[in-house]
C-alpha cells in the first residue's frame, strides 16, 4: 500500500490538472453530497406536505358560523321556580317560526330547527341563570348555528349536488340564503374550540378539556421523573462501583428505554390501578405511567452529559478539598443541567404524543368536563385527535386537523426551547 | 438498608391512602364502539341539562367492555357498559363469580351494518349468498357440490353473473370488533345457510359448521382497515372499485360520496332498518350494574335521559345521529324495565 500511495502523491502534485483518479474522487464527493442534499429535500417536502395538509384542512375550525336570533323571554314560560326546568329548546323554536313564519308544515319545521345547533337552548339556559330580571323581554343573540350549516358556511358542502346526496335540503338553502342577505348568520372566530371541552356536536367541541388533561398529566410526569431520572443518573455515574450489578441495570436501562409504550400501559395497569387501586382514567395514573416510559430516555441522555464533564474538573475539586458530594452538586452537576434539561424536555415532547399507554388506563374516553385536578378524569391531545378522527359527523374532520395544530404548537415550543436551551448554556471543552 | 426501609414505607404508605380517594362523584361506562355515539350524545345532554357531572366513557369494544364492568362491585368498577350484541353466557358466569349478580339489560335500538361503495359508481344488488362466497375462506367447490375449497373467486362476476367485472376489495373492521361480529353472523352465516349441506353440518357437527360459515378469507381479498369507519368511505371515494363495511351511522353522515349496497332487494335506509326489513341489522344494548344505582350519583338521571322519548323515540335525537329506533312496544317494555330496575336471570 505504501508504494501505491507514494505513487498516487507523485503524480497529484500539480493540482492545476488533476488525474483521472483524483477527478473521480471529487465526483464520488459531490454525487454523496447530492446525495444527502435530496434526502433532506425528500423529508423536508413530507413535512411541508403534512403541514399543508393538516393546515388546509383545520384552519376554518377557528371560526364557526352563527345565527342571531331575536328571543322573547316570555313570562310564562318560567312560571317554575327552578328557571333550569323551562324549555329552552322551545323559546329558540319559537323564534325561529317567527323568522320565518311560512314554515308550516310539520317536516318543515323539523329541518328549520335543525339549522340551529342545540348549544343554544344551553346557551340562553345560562343568560337566564345569569340575570333572570331580563324574563318578559325580547332580546338578540348570536347563537351556534349546527354543524351542517357550518360545513355549508365553508363550502364544504356542495349546493349543485343532488338534494339526496347533501345533508342539507333545498328549502333549508334557501331559509340559509335569506339569513345571509338579512346579516343575520356570519362567521365568527371560534372561542369555543379553545375554551370548551370535548362534545359530541361539533359545533360545541372544544380542546381545552384535552389540553388541560395533557397539562395535568404532563406535569406528574415532569416532576416525578425530571428527579428520578436525574438522581438514577448521578449515582449511576458518579457513585456506582463498576460491576457485574451495574452493567446489569445499564442493560436494563437501555432496553426499557425499546420497550414498546403499550408494555407500560398494562404494567400501569396493573399496579397503579388494580393493586394500588388509584381512580381510572385520571391524570394522575397517567403521569404515572409516562414517568416511567420517559425515565429511560432521561436517564440515558442524563447519563451521557454528566459523562461529558471533562475529568479535570472533578480531579481539581477534589484536589482542593471538596467532598464527593461537593464535586458533584458544585461543580459536575451544574455543568451537566443543561444536556440533562434537553433530554428531559426531548422525553416530555415523546410523552405529550403518546397514546398507546393510555388506552390501557382508560384515559381513551369521551370526558365533556374540564379537569379540574389530578383525580378528575381526562383526556389528552393525542387521544382527542383519535377520537375525533373516528366520529362520524364530517365537521369533525376540520376539528380534528386543528387539534393536530395545536398539539404541534405545543411540540415545536418544547423542541425549540431545547435547542435553545442547548445553544445558550452549551459549554465547549 | 435505610434506604430499602424508606422504599418499603413509601409503597406501603402509597398502597394504603390509595383506595380512601377513590370515592367517585361521576358514572363511568365503558364498552361497544358502536354504541359509543348514541350513548356520549345521551351523556352529555345529561350533564349540559342537569348540571350533575357528565358520565365519563370509554369506547373499549363489547368484549373490554364487559370484562371491566364483571370485574367486581365498587366505585372502582365500571357502572354500565354498552354492548353491540347480548351478553354470552361465559361472560355472565364471569360476572356472578365477581359478585356482579344483579344486571338491568337495556335494548336501545337498532344498527344497520352496509356493504358500502363509492358513489361514482353503481350500487351493487348482493344477496346473503353473493356476501358469503365473496368473502368465506372456504366456499362450496363449482365443480363438486358438496365439498368445501378454498375459495376461488377473484371477481364479483364470478361469484353472480349479474354482478360487474370487478375485482373483489372489501375493506371491513379487524375481528376485536363488535361490527365484524355481527356482520359474520348475519350476512355471512345468512349466505352459508343457503347451502343445505353446510345447513346439515349445524346439526352434526356445529364446531366446523361455526368455522366455514365465520371464517373471512385471508387472501387479500378482505382488507382489515381498522376500527376507523371514517378512513374506510376516505379510501372507498379513492378507489371506486373497492367495498366497505361499516355502520349505518357513517352512511347517513356520508350520503355525498358513499352509497350502500342493495341486500336481498332492500337498500340500507332508515325505514328499511327500522322495519326489519334489512337483512343485515342488529340491536344495541346497555347493560346497567343494579348495586350501583343508588350510590353513585347521576345513574336514575342517566338512565331516565336514555330512555325518554325525546332521546330514543322516533324522532328523537339519537335518531338524528343515526341510531335506528325501537317499535314502540319496545321502547315502552324496556323503560319499564328501566324503572323497576328489572334484572336478568343469570343462567
Amino acid at each position: 500500500m505504501t508504494t501505491n500511495d507514494n505513487t498516487t502523491v507523485k503524480i497529484t502534485t500539480n493540482l492545476l490538472s488533476p488525474t483521472i483518479d483524483l477527478k473521480r474522487r471529487y465526483r464520488a464527493e459531490r454525487w454523496f453530497k447530492r446525495l444527502g442534499l435530496s434526502a433532506i429535500v425528500l423529508a423536508l417536502s413530507f413535512v411541508a406536505f403534512l403541514f399543508f395538509t393538516i393546515i388546509s384542512d383545520g384552519y376554518s375550525a377557528f371560526t364557526q358560523s352563527y345565527i342571531e336570533l331575536d328571543v322573547h323571554f316570555a313570562e310564562d314560560e318560567f312560571t317554575n321556580e327552578n328557571l333550569a326546568k323551562a324549555n329552552f329548546p322551545a323559546l329558540v323554536k319559537e323564534s325561529m317560526r317567527a323568522m320565518f313564519p311560512k314554515v308550516k308544515s310539520r317536516r318543515e319545521k323539523k329541518q328549520l330547527y335543525s339549522l340551529i345547533s342545540p348549544a343554544a337552548a344551553y346557551r340562553l339556559q345560562e343568560i337566564i341563570e345569569a340575570d333572570p330580571k331580563i324574563i318578559g323581554t325580547t332580546l338578540k343573540f348570536w347563537v351556534l348555528a349546527d354543524d351542517d350549516v357550518d360545513m355549508f358556511m365553508k363550502g364544504k358542502i356542495d349546493r349543485n349536488q343532488n338534494e339526496d346526496n347533501r345533508r342539507i335540503r333545498d328549502n333549508q338553502l334557501t331559509w340559509i340564503d335569506k339569513l345571509i342577505d338579512d346579516g343575520r348568520l356570519e362567521r365568527r372566530f371560534n372561542w369555543t374550540f379553545l375554551t370548551s371541552g370535548d362534545s359530541r356536536e361539533p359545533e360545541l367541541a372544544g380542546i381545552l378539556g384535552a389540553a388541560k388533561g395533557s397539562f395535568l398529566t404532563l406535569l406528574i410526569t415532569l416532576s416525578l421523573s425530571f428527579p428520578i431520572g436525574v438522581a438514577s443518573a448521578v449515582y449511576l455515574e458518579e457513585f456506582a462501583p463498576e460491576n457485574r450489578w451495574t452493567d446489569l441495570i445499564e442493560i436494563n436501562i437501555n432496553n426499557l428505554a425499546a420497550v414498546p409504550s403499550i408494555i407500560f400501559g398494562l404494567l400501569g395497569l396493573a399496579i397503579f390501578i388494580n393493586f394500588w387501586g388509584l381512580p381510572r382514567s385520571t391524570p394522575v395514573v397517567g403521569g404515572l405511567v409516562l414517568t416511567l416510559m420517559t425515565l429511560p430516555t432521561i436517564i440515558i441522555a442524563g447519563r451521557a452529559s454528566l459523562k461529558s464533564v471533562p475529568p479535570s474538573i472533578r480531579e481539581a475539586a477534589l484536589g482542593v478539598g471538596a467532598s464527593k458530594m461537593q464535586t458533584v452538586t458544585h461543580h459536575v452537576l451544574p455543568l451537566a443541567l443543561p444536556g440533562m434539561l434537553t433530554g428531559t424536555i426531548i422525553g416530555m415532547a415523546q410523552a405529550l404524543g403518546e397514546t398507546a399507554p393510555l388506552l390501557m388506563i382508560g384515559m381513551v374516553a369521551f370526558i365533556v368536563d374540564v379537569p379540574a385536578g389530578i383525580t378528575d378524569p381526562s383526556t389528552v391531545l393525542p387521544v382527542q385527535i383519535y377520537l375525533w378522527a373516528d366520529s362520524p359527523e364530517r365537521a369533525f374532520t376540520e376539528k380534528t386537523a386543528a387539534a393536530i395544530m395545536i398539539l404541534l404548537t405545543f411540540l415545536v415550543t418544547m423542541n425549540s426551547l431545547a435547542v435553545f436551551l442547548r445553544k445558550k448554556f452549551e459549554i465547549k471543552w | 438498608m435505610k434506604v430499602k426501609s424508606i422504599l418499603v414505607a413509601g409503597a406501603l404508605s402509597l398502597s394504603m391512602t390509595a383506595p380512601a380517594m377513590a370515592a367517585r362523584d361521576y358514572i363511568s361506562i365503558v364498552g361497544s364502539s358502536t354504541v359509543y355515539p348514541f350513548a356520549t350524545v345521551v351523556a352529555e345532554q345529561f350533564g349540559k341539562t342537569t348540571g350533575s357531572k357528565t358520565p365519563k366513557i370509554e369506547s373499549t369494544g363489547s368484549g373490554g367492555g364487559f370484562k371491566l364492568f364483571c370485574g367486581g362491585v365498587g366505585v372502582s368498577y365500571p357502572d354500565i357498559t354498552n354492548a353491540s350484541r347480548a351478553i354470552k353466557s361465559s361472560e355472565m358466569k364471569t360476572c356472578a363469580d365477581n359478585g356482579v349478580k344483579d344486571i338491568v339489560e337495556v335494548k336501545i335500538g337498532y344498527d344497520g351494518i352496509v356493504l358500502a361503495n363509492s358513489k361514482k359508481v353503481a350500487p351493487l344488488s348482493l344477496t346473503r349468498k353473493d356476501i358469503f362466497l365473496a368473502l368465506a375462506a372456504e366456499v362450496p367447490d363449482p365443480a363438486h357440490p358438496g365439498k368445501l375449497v378454498a375459495n376461488p373467486y377473484k371477481t364479483w362476476k364470478e361469484v353472480n353473473s349479474s354482478l360487474p367485472n370487478t375485482k373483489i376489495e372489501v375493506l371491513g373492521p379487524p375481528p376485536t370488533s363488535g361490527t365484524r361480529d355481527a356482520f359474520v353472523e348475519l350476512a355471512m352465516e345468512g349466505g352459508c345457510k343457503t347451502f343445505d349441506f353446510i345447513k346439515s353440518m349445524k346439526k352434526s357437527d356445529k364446531k366446523s359448521y361455526k368455522k366455514v360459515c365465520h371464517t373471512v378469507r385471508e387472501d387479500g381479498a378482505y382488507v382489515e382497515a381498522g376500527e376507523n369507519d371514517n378512513l374506510i368511505v376516505k379510501k372507498l371515494q379513492a378507489n371506486p372499485s373497492s367495498m366497505g363495511i361499516f355502520g349505518f351511522s357513517f352512511l347517513d353522515q356520508n350520503a355525498d360520496v358513499v352509497q350502500g349496497s342493495v341486500i336481498e332487494g332492500k337498500a340500507p335506509t332508515f325505514e328499511a332498518i327500522a322495519e326489519g326489513a334489512y337483512p343485515v341489522s342488529r340491536p344495541l344494548f346497555f347493560y346497567v350494574k343494579k348495586d350501583h344505582v343508588d350510590v353513585i350519583p347521576g345513574m336514575k338521571g342517566y338512565l331516565a335521559e336514555f330512555s325518554s322519548d325525546k332521546a330514543w323515540g322516533e324522532e328523537g335525537y339519537l335518531a338524528d345521529k343515526g341510531m335506528i329506533p325501537m317499535p314502540e312496544a319496545e321502547r315502552k317494555l324496556f323503560s319499564q324495565n328501566i324503572a323497576s330496575l328489572k334484572t336478568m336471570d343469570l343462567k
